[in-house]
């Protein structure tokens, strides 16, 4: 067990150093320099080089790699070279709004799907059940910047209940706040509520189809105390690993919903970076997408062997 | 003792014959409800591919269709659909044939589609194999790299590459055949597993065959067929991604059409002709649903429904 968590380690370094070398290589091959974003268009060539000077873009890209990584290891993530502004603390200011939305994401899906899922998954082949099964196909098809525009054009532009695009502080009020908040947050729950349903619906199909629910059933137990008290918990197990998955993607920055809407989250930020070819902020931003992920993934991979001991003897984690 | 044993097999026995029968029509209701059912998910998959075959027909035929040059305007801008023939379609807002261009903006999809799942597939595939079949060294450095393409946002890769290479059909196929290749290889890894301790494989070894051999000649040809409809799952993601990236403005540059892009160009009158975003639309989703709809038939019968979780 402690031989498998410390390989778990071990690989999730290896694959953060890959993502890291592999995001500076990346920025190296695009074309464009910082220093032009930073004195625009008309900058002398001798101003030009005492800007690569100072910010060591005059040296080649290993050492300013290694020069990074140090600053990394020591906890500093250097600084950005289109503001000045430190890394940590640019994503510091960001990453509250992407929390906020992803938090209220998840809450929409969740308290939309549960009833959902039980329901269909009691109800197999009713009306319901196939008008909901085609919904969601339906949505699981729908790229997000469609979604994006529908209820947009049907929320917004329509009815006007909601503001097509914007934000609004939580210092300026929690209303406005959620009000400008709503769209993208659904737009993102959508495909969750989707995905949830359908995941939840086969996990009640397969719980109902257990002796113990008709042993109980038999015993008379009322339908409802049934479904929620008997069968949702075991059936829940899969769908909250998948929340929780969910939500560290959603963590990573929804790109195209905040460029929608005008979130200033983390996905705006990175877009402004790789235009700007900030190459130290995208290295952070990388690093933290990167490191969110693989840690989410090592973690459910132990969680599972904890759960379920078969994993470990056959020891294949896929 | 043999009373109590006996009691429930009567009164069962009792509840079958002599309880009411259900009626003819019934049953027959029934029935017909049921096969109505096997015809109507029949009918959602043949729709599926007639659909795929439409546009690609379409996509292949356009030069030589009757059809307005989707680059030049034909008429007044913002015609509303069914005003013209053969237009009827209506024109966008600088006055070109919404369905020339709905024509014309198959191709990059589909191209697009088909370049890169196909790249990902022969890739990801051959990687997945390696490192199921040979384990050990092979397959920690291969996981390792799969992982690590897992963990890259993609729309930064996505970004990145078409900052540096012009966008094109091979640039941006090529682009998510990287991004597509990990799943692939997953893929092919866990079915290798699956099949690499069977009897046939086995057996091929002790006949004295060549571990490449084995992995070409025995593996292959059962680790292909999930792929294979694992792929129309996968190009209906490239079709989202290639939209995602017109839409974005990084996608094959305008003048040539695409859905995306006609769909990122109609947003900036949503108010006033909505049908400029929600036709493209319409196309773009229903190609994706078609797609996803013929991989899961296909995983279905291929008996791999699990698999393609991965």
């Amino acid at each position: 067990m402690k031989t498998m968590v410390l390989g778990r380690l071990a690989h999730v370094v290896v694959v953060l150093l890959l993502v890291s070398v592999a995001s500076m290589l990346l920025l190296e091959l695009v074309p464009g320099d910082p220093a032009y974003a930073i004195l625009g268009n008309s900058a002398t060539p001798d101003a030009v080089a005492a800007l690569h000077h100072r910010m060591g873009l005059d040296r080649p890209a290993w050492q300013r790699y290694l020069e990074w990584f140090g600053g990394v290891l020591h906890g500093d993530f250097g600084n950005s070279l289109r503001t000045g502004q430190p890394v940590l603390e640019a994503i510091g200011q960001k990453l509250p709004v992407t929390v906020e939305l992803a938090v209220f994401a998840l809450l929409i899906a969740l308290v939309l799907s549960l009833p959902a899922g039980v329901y269909t998954g009691w109800r197999v082949g009713r009306p319901v059940d196939r008008l909901t099964s085609g919904l969601t196909s339906v949505i699981i098809a729908s790229p997000v910047f469609l979604t994006a525009l529908f209820l947009d054009y049907f929320l917004a532009v329509k009815t006007g209940a909601f503001p097509a695009t914007g934000w609004r502080a939580l210092d300026g009020g929690l209303a406005e706040n959620l009000r400008y908040a709503f769209l993208p947050a659904l737009t993102l729950a959508v495909t969750e509520i989707a995905v949830f349903t359908r995941l939840l619906r086969s996990d009640m199909i397969t719980v109902l189809g257990e002796e113990y629910i008709a042993n109980a059933s038999a015993k008379g137990l009322p339908t409802r105390h049934l479904l929620l008290r008997h069968a949702l918990k075991p059936a829940s197990f899969s769908l909250f690993t998948l929340s929780g998955l969910s939500f560290g993607r959603l963590l990573g920055g929804a790109v195209i919903v905040e460029l929608i809407f005008g979130v200033p989250g983390i996905g705006q930020l990175m877009i402004q970076s790789i235009q700007s070819k900030d190459y130290i902020m995208i290295q952070g931003l990388v690093l933290l997408i990167a490191f969110i992920y693989v840690v989410i993934n090592a973690v459910i991979d132990i969680v599972y062997v904890y759960l379920d001991p078969r994993v470990r003897t056959e020891g294949v984690a896929i | 003792m043999s009373v109590i044993a006996e009691a429930p097999d009567t009164a069962a026995g009792a509840g079958r014959d002599s309880g009411p029968r259900p009626s003819r029509w019934r049953t027959g209701y029934r029935t017909a409800i049921r096969g109505l059912g096997v015809l109507r998910r029949r009918a959602g998959v043949v729709g599926a591919w007639f659909w795929l075959m439409l546009i690609a027909l379409l996509a292949v035929l356009a030069p030589i269709l009757p059809l307005a040059d989707p680059a030049v305007p034909v008429g007044t801008p913002n015609l509303a659909p069914g005003a013209r023939w053969p237009e009827f379609m209506g024109t966008d807002q600088l006055g070109r044939s919404v369905l020339s261009r709905l024509i014309d903006g198959a191709r990059p999809s589909l191209m697009v589609a088909l370049i890169s799942v196909g790249l990902a597939l022969v890739v990801g595939g051959m990687l997945g194999l390696v490192a199921g079949y040979r384990r050990r060294h092979a397959e920690r450095v291969i996981t390792v790299f799969i992982d690590a393409t897992l963990a890259f946002p993609p729309l930064m890769l996505l970004m990145a590459l078409a900052a540096v290479l012009t966008p094109s059909l091979w640039t941006l196929g090529i682009a998510l055949a990287i991004v597509f290749a990990p799943s692939f290889a997953r893929l092919a890894r866990a079915a290798t597993l699956r099949l690499a301790s069977q009897e046939f494989v086995l057996a091929a070894r002790s006949a004295g065959a060549s571990r490449l051999r084995v992995m070409i000649r025995e593996l292959l040809p059962s680790v292909v067929v999930p792929l294979l409809s694992y792929a129309f799952v996968v190009m209906a993601m490239a079709v989202v991604a290639e939209g995602s990236l017109s839409f974005l403005g990084l996608g094959i540059p305008p003048p040539a059409p695409s859905w995306g892009g006609m769909v990122a160009s109609g947003r900036d009158n949503l108010r006033e002709a909505p049908l400029l975003v929600f036709i493209p639309a319409a196309v773009l989703l229903l190609t994706v649903l078609s797609l996803n709809a013929v991989g899961h038939h296909l995983q279905q019968r291929t008996g791999n429904a699990r698999g393609a979780n991965l």
